[in-house]
C-alpha cells in the first residue's frame, strides 16, 4: 500500500499557507541557504542525480536539461518557468502557485543560482488573476526578505524576477510559444532547432521548466538525491501532484510517490460517486490517451503508463462513471482543441475544425456511414504531422476513445449521446438542456 | 550582349557583360540519401533543396527559397532517417518537414515517390489544406498557375470527405487599393507575412485570430468583422499618420501560392494559359530589375519580377510591377506628325524626315542645334543620341540629364562614373560592412537597392548612415544613423567625416569607412549640393571606401556610358583629348564636331531660350522634370526648330515642328544600363510598329545627308563593340568647396525635396490602384522648426515662393535637421518645381495656413 507524501503540498492545509512566515516555519528557503553553500555545478549534479523529471507532461530529466545549456559566454541566460497551465483536467500547478509561492520562488533562485540565470520568468497564464496577485506579492516578500534582488542572503548571487501574464493562450504551454509571447510576438511554436537551451528567450541560451518541476528543487537540494530517490520507481523517481477530478467521492490534490495506482488513489479519494462504475479515465489531461477500468492497476509512473499506451503528462486523472457519453467528453474535448488550435499548422487547424463538425453530428445521433473510420483517418493524418506536440495531443481522445469504445461511436450515427447517456444521470444537479446548437456558422467559436 | 563576334578596342567592350559569379565553395558538405540517390551538398543545405537537385519535386506551399524556414503548411513530410548518436541509422519517429530540416551526414531521406509514410502524410496534409478552401478554381486568377491546384492534382486525393460545413468569409478584402484578400482561398502559408518582415520591413498584413480561424489581415477591423477584439500589427504609417501599403506589396501575390491575393490590376484580366510570357527589364529605376512581362494577343497584362540573383533577387517593386499602361495609353504617338499653320498634322515618315532635315539643316547653320535625349533611354538609343549630335549636327551640345545638374556633376561623372562598369555591384554592397547614403533614398529612389541593403542590416553584418535632412520611413528599416544635413551643407557634412571628429557620430562613420569593403553611394540629388561631389571624392581617397553612383532614371547610366553628355564621347573619352577623337574616328570616320566641352542642360535651354542655339532635337523628356518647368516651356516655344521623339503626347510635342513616334521598351529590345554598370539587354516583346530611337535617328541622318549606321541593333552593337572602352586620361576630378550655410531668416526654411517611387510620373499614368498605394503629401519639420514656425503636427502650412504657393499638412518628425521643411517633388497634389520653382537647397517661405487641407 502506498502512502501520501507530501513535499510540496506539505504545508497547504496551514493558515495563510502562502504568507512568507508560514513558509519559514516549516523549514522554507532552507534549501536556498544550502544551495548557496554549494557550487552551481553540484547542484546540477545533484538535480540529475535525483532522477527529477519534468513534471509538466512530457517527463524529460529536469537536470539533465541543465546541462544542455552551452558554456557561459558573459550574456544573458535565462530561466523561464512554465505556469501556463491549461490542460482541460490539469490543476496543479494553480494550486501549487496560490498555496505555497514561495516554495516556487525558492526553487527559482536556486535553479537560476545552478544555472548561472540572473534573471528569471514566470509565465503564468492569464486567466488566473488571483494566482497573478498572490505571486506577485509572493515576489514582492521575497525581494524585502533578501532571497531576491541582489546579493541574495549576502552570497552575491543576484536575481530579478519577473511574472508575466499570458492573454489566455493554450499554445503558450508549449516552449517555443511560450517564449514567443514572452517576446511580445504571437503565441505560436517556433522551428527546432535550434532548441531553447541554446537560443531560448530572446536568442539566449535558456531553461524552460514547469512549476512542479522547479518547486521540487528545494527538496531535492535540502533532502538530497538519495531522499527523492527513495520515493517512487528506479526510472520515476520522486513525488508527485496526482490531481484528481471528476466522478470520485473526495476529488482533489494527492501528492504521491510516483508509481502509485488508480486504484490506490481512488481508495484514497473515496471510490466512484455514487457507488457507480468506472468507465473510463485519462491519466494526465486530456492530451493523454484514455484508459479504461483494466487500467486501474497501472503503476503511474511514465514507463508503466506508456506501456499502458498512454501518457502519464501531467498526472490529471480525470475520472469518468459509466453515465457517461464517451462522445460527448471526446468532442467537449475536441472543441477546446479546435478552440485552441494557434493555427500555425495545417494539420491541428483544419484538422481539429474538421474533426469537431464529424464528432458534433456523433454525438446528436446524425452520424454518416464511415464517420468513425474518417474520425481514424483524420486523427492519423494530425498525428505526428504537426508542427507540435498539441496536434498530437487533440487527437489522443480520439483515437483512444474510438480504441476502447468504437460501439458508442457508431452508435453516433443513430442514437444521440443525450439519448443512450441522459445528461441528468451524471449531473449532480437539475439538467437543463442547452438550447439546440441549430444554424451556427462553421468556424464560429 | 554581344551579337556579331566583336572586336573590341584592347578586349574591352563598351559596356561589358558582367561575369558570372563564382560558384561558392561551401566551407563544409555532407552527403546523404534521398530516394536511394547519392548528393552532397553544402552544410546547412535544406532536405527539400537536396531533392530539387536530383529533379525530386516534395510538394510545399510556405517554402520560400529567399524566406526563412517556417514548416508551417506541413506539406512537405518526408521520411528521414539519421544516424544516432550511436551511428546506427535510425528512421525519426515522425515524418519530417523537408522544408525545415537540414541535411546531415549519413542521412537516408524518402520522399513520396518511395516512402508510404510520407506519401500518405502529404496525401493527408493536402486534404487538410482543401478542407477550407472554397475549390473555386475556375473563377480564380490563380488557376492554371497554382501550386495549390498543381499539387492537390499530383499529392492529393481525387475527391472531397468533406461532407461539412466551410468556413467562408466576406471577400474579397482591400488591403490596400491594389492588393485585394480572398481569405477563404488562403492556406495561411505565412509567406505574405514572412516577406513583409523579413524583406520589405514595411508590414501590412499581420496573422490575426487563431485556431480555423486564423486569417491574414491588419487593416480595417470593421470589414475584417472582429468582435471587439484588437487586431495586431497594424499597417505602418506612413509619415501622414496613415496606413500605407508597402512599395513591394506586390510580390506577395506574386509569392502567394493559392490566389487569396490578387492585384486589383490584374484581377479577372485572364488566364496563365493564354498568356505569353517574354522576359524583360524594367524601365522605371536604375536597378535592371529582371521581370517577365505577360501578354496575350498584343497586350500587356501584367509584369512579374523575375529571377535574377544578382540584382533584384525575385523582388519587385510596385512601380515596376504595376506601372506599365503608359505604354499603351490613349496619348500614344502612331504617326509622324508635322507643325502646318500651328496644327500638327500626321505625315508620312518621309516627309516627316523632309520637314526635319530641312529645319535641322537650317539651325545647324544658324546657330546650332542642342540635343536633350532624357535620361529614360537604352543604351543603343543613347548611343545614337550622342553620335548624331556630333556626326550630324556637330556639336557638344548634348546632355541627357533631365534634372537639376551642375558643372561639377559633369566633371564627376567623367571622372568617377564614365568607364567604370561594375566597379561597385549588388554583391559588393550586400557584402559591405558599412554603406554611407548621400543624397539617395535607396527605397524612393531605387527599390530594390533597399531590399537588398536590408538582408545585410538584418543579419547584423551591415550598417547603413545616411546623409540627409530627414530619416525617412526606409531610412529608418534599414536602421540607418542619421547625419542630419540640410540640403546644401552634404559637402560641410562629408568633409567633417574624419578621424578624430568634433562629432562623436561622425567619428563614428569614419571608423567603420575605414573597414575593408565599405562603400559610399552617392545619388544624383547631390548635384544640387556645391561641393557635395567633390566632397565625395574626397572622403572616398581619405577613407579608402569605395565610391558609386546612384541615379534614379534607368537610362542615366547608359547614356553616360554612350556618350550623351557635354563632356563625355562614348566610352568616357573626354571631349577635350584629342586621342580620344582620334579613336571616335576609327570607327565613325572623320567628325566636324568641336573638341570642346559643350552646353548642359540647363546651358542649352538658356540658349535656346536666348536663341543662340537655333534648333533643338529632345527625346523623352518633360518640362517639369526640371527645376523650373515655365522657362522650360519658354525655351521650347522660343527655340527656332523642335524636334520631338516620344512615345506619347507631351508638353514636348504640343511645341514640336515635327515629332517622331518612337517604340516604348516594351515594344522594342534594347539594353539598359544598371548604376552599376550592368548591362541589362532585353528583346522586344510586342509585335509593333513602332522603331526605336536610334533607327528615327539613323534614318533622320540619312535625310540629312550623313549616314549614321545605326538602322540596326546589330549595327549599333558592332558599333560599340568595336569601339571599345577609353583606357586614355579621365576628365579631371571636380574639386568645388563647400558652399556657406545659407542665413535661414525668420519665417522661412530650406526646402529639402526628393521623388517619392510614386508620384505623378507620366510611367505612372492610367494606374490609379497603384496611384492609390502611394504615401500622402506632408510636409516634414523637426519639432525646433516647427516651433519657430509656429506649425503644429497635424496643422498645415504654406510654403512658398516669389513663383507660387503650396498648401500642405504638416508632420513635426523627429531624426530631422532644424530649418528644413520636407516636401516630395512630385506628388500629385506636391509639384515644386511646377509650382514653386524650386528645387533642394533654396530658401522658402513658411507660412501657417488655415485652409483645410487632407492629410
Amino acid at each position: 500500500m502506498t502512502t501520501l507524501t507530501p513535499v510540496l503540498s506539505r504545508d497547504w492545509d496551514a493558515a495563510r499557507s502562502w504568507t512568507m512566515p508560514v513558509y519559514l516555519s516549516n523549514g522554507g528557503y532552507l534549501g536556498l541557504r544550502k544551495a548557496l553553500t554549494m557550487k552551481p555545478e553540484e547542484i546540477v549534479a545533484a538535480v540529475k542525480d535525483s532522477g527529477l523529471r519534468g513534471r509538466g507532461g512530457a517527463g524529460f530529466p529536469t537536470g539533465l536539461k541543465w546541462t544542455f545549456l552551452p558554456a557561459p559566454d558573459g550574456g544573458p541566460r535565462y530561466l523561464v518557468v512554465n505556469a501556463d497551465e491549461s490542460e482541460p483536467g490539469t490543476c496543479k500547478d494553480i494550486p501549487l502557485m496560490l498555496a505555497s509561492p514561495q516554495r516556487l520562488i525558492e526553487g527559482i533562485v536556486i535553479t537560476s543560482y545552478a544555472i548561472g540565470c540572473h534573471h528569471a520568468f514566470v509565465y503564468l497564464r492569464g486567466e488566473v488573476v488571483h494566482v497573478y496577485r498572490r505571486l506577485l506579492e509572493a515576489a514582492a516578500e521575497a525581494r524585502k526578505s533578501g532571497y531576491l534582488g541582489s546579493n541574495i542572503l549576502g552570497s552575491g548571487f543576484d536575481l530579478e524576477l519577473t511574472v508575466h501574464a499570458g492573454a489566455g493562450a493554450y499554445i503558450c504551454g508549449e516552449e517555443t510559444a511560450l517564449l514567443d509571447s514572452l517576446e511580445g510576438r504571437r503565441g505560436q511554436p517556433r522551428l527546432k532547432p535550434p532548441f531553447p537551451a541554446v537560443e531560448g528567450l530572446y536568442a539566449r541560451p535558456t531553461v524552460v521548466n514547469n512549476v512542479e518541476s522547479i518547486a521540487s528543487v528545494p527538496g531535492i537540494v535540502r533532502g538530497g538525491a538519495d531522499w527523492f530517490k527513495q520515493m517512487g520507481t528506479e526510472r520515476s523517481t520522486g513525488h508527485g501532484l496526482f490531481s484528481l477530478s471528476g466522478h470520485v467521492v473526495r476529488p482533489g490534490q494527492y501528492e504521491a510517490p510516483l508509481g502509485i495506482t488508480l486504484r490506490e488513489l481512488l481508495d484514497m479519494a473515496g471510490g466512484i460517486r455514487n457507488g457507480n462504475q468506472l468507465k473510463f479515465w485519462t491519466p494526465g489531461g486530456s492530451s493523454t490517451p484514455l484508459l479504461t477500468a483494466e487500467h486501474l492497476d497501472v503503476p503511474l509512473d511514465y514507463e508503466s503508463v506508456g506501456q499502458a499506451g498512454s501518457m502519464l503528462g501531467t498526472r490529471a486523472l480525470q475520472i469518468f462513471d459509466h453515465t457517461t457519453s464517451v462522445v460527448r467528453v471526446v468532442t467537449r474535448w475536441l472543441e477546446f482543441y479546435k478552440h485552441e488550435s494557434c493555427g500555425k499548422c495545417t494539420p491541428c487547424r483544419e484538422g481539429t475544425f474538421w474533426l469537431v463538425q464529424v464528432l458534433r453530428r456523433l454525438e446528436a445521433g446524425k452520424g454518416r456511414p464511415g464517420d468513425v473510420d474518417l474520425l481514424s483517418e483524420l486523427s492519423d493524418n494530425i498525428f505526428g504531422k504537426a508542427f507540435c506536440a498539441l496536434g498530437d495531443g487533440a487527437v489522443s481522445p480520439v483515437v483512444s476513445g474510438v480504441q476502447y469504445f468504437r460501439d458508442e461511436f457508431e452508435a453516433g450515427m443513430h442514437t444521440p449521446a443525450d439519448e443512450a447517456f441522459p445528461p441528468e444521470r451524471s449531473t449532480l444537479f437539475a439538467y437543463t438542456p442547452r438550447r439546440p446548437r441549430g444554424a451556427e456558422l462553421a468556424g464560429a467559436h | 550582349m554581344t551579337i556579331t563576334s566583336p572586336t573590341p578596342r584592347a578586349g574591352v567592350p563598351l559596356v561589358p557583360a558582367a561575369p558570372v559569379p563564382d560558384a561558392l565553395v561551401p566551407a563544409a558538405t555532407v552527403t546523404l540519401t534521398v530516394d536511394g540517390l547519392p548528393i552532397t551538398v553544402p552544410k546547412g543545405t535544406l532536405v527539400v533543396r537536396a531533392a530539387e537537385q536530383l529533379g525530386i519535386a516534395i510538394p510545399r506551399f510556405c517554402d520560400h527559397p529567399l524566406l526563412a524556414p517556417v514548416g508551417a503548411c506541413r506539406q512537405c513530410l518526408v521520411e528521414v532517417w539519421a544516424p544516432g548518436r550511436d551511428g546506427n541509422l535510425a528512421k525519426m519517429p515522425k515524418p519530417q518537414p523537408s522544408c525545415a530540416v537540414e541535411c546531415t551526414e549519413g542521412m537516408q531521406v524518402r520522399t513520396q515517390l518511395t516512402s508510404d509514410e510520407a506519401d500518405r502524410a502529404q496525401h493527408g496534409v493536402m486534404e487538410l489544406l482543401l478542407a477550407n478552401h472554397p475549390l473555386d478554381c475556375p473563377i480564380c486568377d490563380k488557376g492554371g498557375e497554382c501550386p495549390l491546384q498543381n499539387q492537390a492534382m499530383s499529392n492529393g486525393r481525387t475527391d472531397s470527405r468533406l461532407l461539412d460545413v466551410k468556413r467562408t468569409y466576406v471577400k474579397p478584402v482591400n488591403v490596400s487599393t491594389q492588393i485585394l484578400l480572398d481569405r477563404e482561398r488562403c492556406i495561411l502559408c505565412q509567406r505574405c507575412t514572412r516577406f513583409c518582415e523579413q524583406i520589405s520591413g514595411d508590414k501590412f498584413v499581420d496573422l490575426q485570430m487563431r485556431g480555423a480561424r486564423q486569417q491574414i489581415g491588419g487593416f480595417d477591423t470593421g470589414l475584417l468583422d472582429f468582435a471587439g477584439d484588437t487586431p495586431v500589427g497594424p499597417a505602418a504609417a506612413d509619415e501622414s499618420g496613415h496606413q500605407f501599403a508597402s512599395y513591394f506589396s506586390g510580390n506577395t501575390v506574386q509569392i502567394c501560392p493559392v490566389g487569396a491575393l490578387t492585384s486589383a490590376s490584374y484581377r479577372f484580366r485572364s488566364r496563365p494559359f493564354d498568356l505569353v510570357s517574354t522576359p524583360s527589364v524594367a524601365e522605371h529605376d536604375a536597378m535592371g530589375s529582371m521581370i517577365r512581362i505577360d501578354h496575350r494577343r498584343g497586350k500587356v497584362l501584367r509584369r512579374l519580377a523575375g529571377d535574377d540573383p544578382q540584382v533584384n533577387a525575385e523582388w519587385l517593386t510596385d512601380k515596376d510591377r504595376f506601372a506599365f499602361r503608359w505604354q499603351t495609353a490613349d496619348d500614344r504617338i502612331t504617326t509622324p506628325l508635322v507643325r502646318r499653320d500651328g496644327e500638327l498634322v500626321p505625315v508620312s515618315w518621309v516627309e516627316a524626315l523632309d520637314t526635319a532635315a530641312a529645319g535641322l539643316r537650317q539651325a545647324r547653320s544658324a546657330g546650332g542645334v542642342g540635343v536633350l535625349p532624357g535620361g529614360r533611354l537604352t543604351l543603343e538609343d543613347a548611343y545614337a543620341y550622342a553620335k548624331f549630335a556630333r556626326v550630324v549636327l556637330g556639336t557638344n551640345d548634348v546632355d541627357h540629364r533631365a534634372r537639376v545638374t551642375s558643372d561639377e556633376e559633369t566633371a564627376f561623372l567623367g571622372h568617377q562614373v564614365a568607364g567604370r562598369t561594375l566597379d561597385v555591384t549588388f554583391a559588393d554592397l550586400v557584402a559591405a560592412p558599412h554603406v554611407v547614403l548621400v543624397g539617395l533614398e535607396p527605397e524612393e529612389e531605387g527599390g530594390i537597392l533597399y531590399l537588398r541593403l536590408r538582408q545585410p542590416v538584418l543579419a547584423g553584418s551591415m550598417t547603413v548612415t545616411q546623409v540627409a535632412p530627414v530619416a525617412s520611413p526606409g531610412a529608418r528599416r534599414l536602421a540607418a544613423t542619421l547625419v542630419p544635413a540640410a540640403p546644401g551643407t552634404e559637402a560641410e557634412v562629408l568633409d567633417g567625416i574624419v578621424t578624430p571628429a568634433d562629432d562623436a557620430t561622425l567619428a563614428q562613420v569614419a571608423e567603420r569607412l575605414a573597414a575593408p569593403g565599405a562603400v559610399i553611394l552617392v545619388g544624383e540629388r547631390l548635384a544640387g549640393a556645391p561641393g557635395a561631389l567633390s566632397a565625395a571624392l574626397r572622403l572616398a581617397r581619405r577613407s579608402g571606401a569605395r565610391l558609386a553612383w546612384v541615379p534614379r532614371r534607368a537610362g542615366e547610366r547608359g547614356a553616360i556610358e554612350a556618350g550623351t553628355l557635354p563632356n563625355l564621347l562614348p566610352g568616357g573619352r573626354p571631349v577635350t583629348d584629342p586621342a580620344a577623337w582620334a579613336q571616335i574616328a576609327e570607327v565613325w570616320g572623320p567628325v566636324d564636331a568641336p573638341q570642346r566641352t559643350g552646353r548642359p542642360v540647363a546651358e542649352i535651354l538658356a540658349a535656346a531660350w536666348g536663341g543662340e542655339l537655333a534648333g533643338l532635337v529632345v527625346g523623352g523628356l518633360c518640362p517639369d522634370d526640371l527645376p523650373d518647368p515655365a522657362a522650360v516651356r519658354h525655351a521650347l516655344d522660343q527655340v527656332g526648330f523642335l524636334v520631338s521623339l516620344e512615345v506619347r503626347r507631351s508638353e514636348v510635342t504640343d511645341r514640336a515642328d515635327v515629332v517622331f513616334p518612337v517604340a516604348p521598351p516594351v515594344e522594342k529590345p534594347g539594353t539598359f544600363v544598371t548604376w552599376e554598370g550592368r548591362p541589362r539587354p532585353f528583346p522586344q516583346a510586342l509585335t509593333s510598329t513602332q522603331i526605336p530611337d536610334h533607327r528615327v535617328l539613323d534614318r533622320l541622318a540619312s535625310a540629312l545627308d550623313c549616314r549614321l549606321g545605326l538602322g540596326t541593333l546589330t549595327a549599333v552593337h558592332d558599333e560599340l563593340d568595336r569601339l571599345g572602352g577609353w583606357s586614355g586620361s579621365r576628365v579631371a576630378a571636380p574639386d568645388v568647396a563647400p558652399a556657406a550655410a545659407p542665413t535661414v531668416e525668420a519665417g522661412h526654411a530650406v526646402l529639402a525635396s526628393w521623388r517619392l517611387l510614386l508620384d505623378a510620373g507620366r510611367g505612372q499614368d492610367g494606374e490609379e490602384f497603384l496611384a492609390g498605394t502611394a504615401r500622402r503629401t506632408t510636409a516634414l519639420v523637426s519639432a525646433a522648426t516647427a516651433a519657430a514656425l509656429g506649425l503644429t503636427d497635424g496643422g498645415a502650412a504654406q510654403v512658398s515662393t516669389k513663383r507660387g504657393a503650396l498648401t500642405v499638412p504638416v508632420r513635426v518628425v523627429d531624426q530631422m535637421a532644424d530649418h528644413v521643411v520636407w516636401l516630395p517633388t512630385n506628388a500629385r497634389d506636391c509639384r515644386v518645381h511646377e509650382t514653386l520653382a524650386a528645387v533642394p537647397g533654396d530658401i522658402v517661405a513658411v507660412t501657417v495656413s488655415d485652409e483645410e487641407v487632407r492629410a
